[in-house]
């Protein structure tokens, strides 16, 4: 469990969203380019991690219960899609770092996966 | 069985700007029903996997949302152009998504086998050039 608050401060993020919502904490992590994934393998409370960064990824976090988006490699949603999540009460945040670093920092930092189909404690070993 | 609720929507084939609307809309009902938050994403990922293969392959849909005190059922209705091959279709994996879909996040060859996973019972009819039928129906717990 992280408080988006780390999270954004973990992966020097710019938000794109109300401040007020950092306050939100994230269960788990996961990370695709793939909405068919994130609807397929996520699970609700998760952080979604991608570089997709349409109306489509806000319409797929809503739907999957994502509670928050961080676009990665230096995306930037442009005004409809922070509408959308704005209406969907999505926060939205976005880092410079690609997604393998941003997931990296993440998973270290404690945050579990969701989209593993191997055990969590067999990837540790 | 009592008829609690329904209701239909239109759904267009490439209007990718509002796609997931029925879908989302669907998931706003079933909150305020107080359904319990299982039940909302098993239905609302089946609706939107649905709405977004109407999306991508089909020129038009009808997709009918209705809810018994036991059961929610869907059933998507579209003019198409039909699954030649219904069990093919239904293998993760198998995809005739455009580049332009895959673009979009979709048409990972996940979309049936998903609604499936997240239904109780399904329900495929399709009749190549004409059109394909979907139902899903979802127990309340």
């Amino acid at each position: 469990m992280m408080k988006l608050l780390e999270v954004a401060e973990a992966l020097s993020c710019e938000v794109f969203s109300d401040e007020q919502q950092l306050q939100y904490k994230v269960e788990f992590g996961c990370a695709s380019d793939l909405m068919s994934d994130v609807l397929a393998f996520s699970q609700a409370g998760a952080l979604l991690l991608t570089g997709l960064v349409t109306n489509q990824t806000i319409q797929t976090a809503y739907i999957a219960e994502i509670k928050a988006i961080v676009f990665v490699r230096g995306k930037k949603p442009d005004k409809k899609v922070i509408d959308l999540a704005k209406e969907k009460k999505i926060p939205l945040l976005g880092t410079q770092y690609s997604m393998y670093e941003a997931c990296g920092i993440l998973y270290q930092k404690g945050l579990v996966p969701t989209m593993s189909n191997v055990p969590h404690k067999a990837m540790n070993e | 069985m009592n008829k609690a609720f329904s209701q239909s929507f239109k759904i267009h084939g490439s209007d990718m700007y509002n796609a997931g609307k029925a879908s989302t809309e669907i998931k706003t009902i079933l909150k305020q029903l107080g359904i319990n938050s299982t039940t909302i994403r098993r239905v609302a990922i089946a609706a939107y996997e649905a709405e977004m293969n109407v999306v991508m392959y089909a020129k038009q849909a009808i997709m009918i949302f209705e809810i018994t005190p036991e059961q929610i059922h869907i059933t998507v209705d579209d003019e198409g152009p039909g699954i030649p091959d219904v069990h093919l279709a239904m293998q993760e994996g198998f995809s005739t998504a455009t580049p332009e879909m895959r673009e979009m996040g979709f048409g990972a060859g996940m979309g049936l086998p998903n609604i499936k996973k997240n239904s109780d019972s399904m329900k495929v009819e399709s009749i190549v050039g004409k059109g394909t039928k979907l139902e899903i129906k979802i127990n309340i717990n």
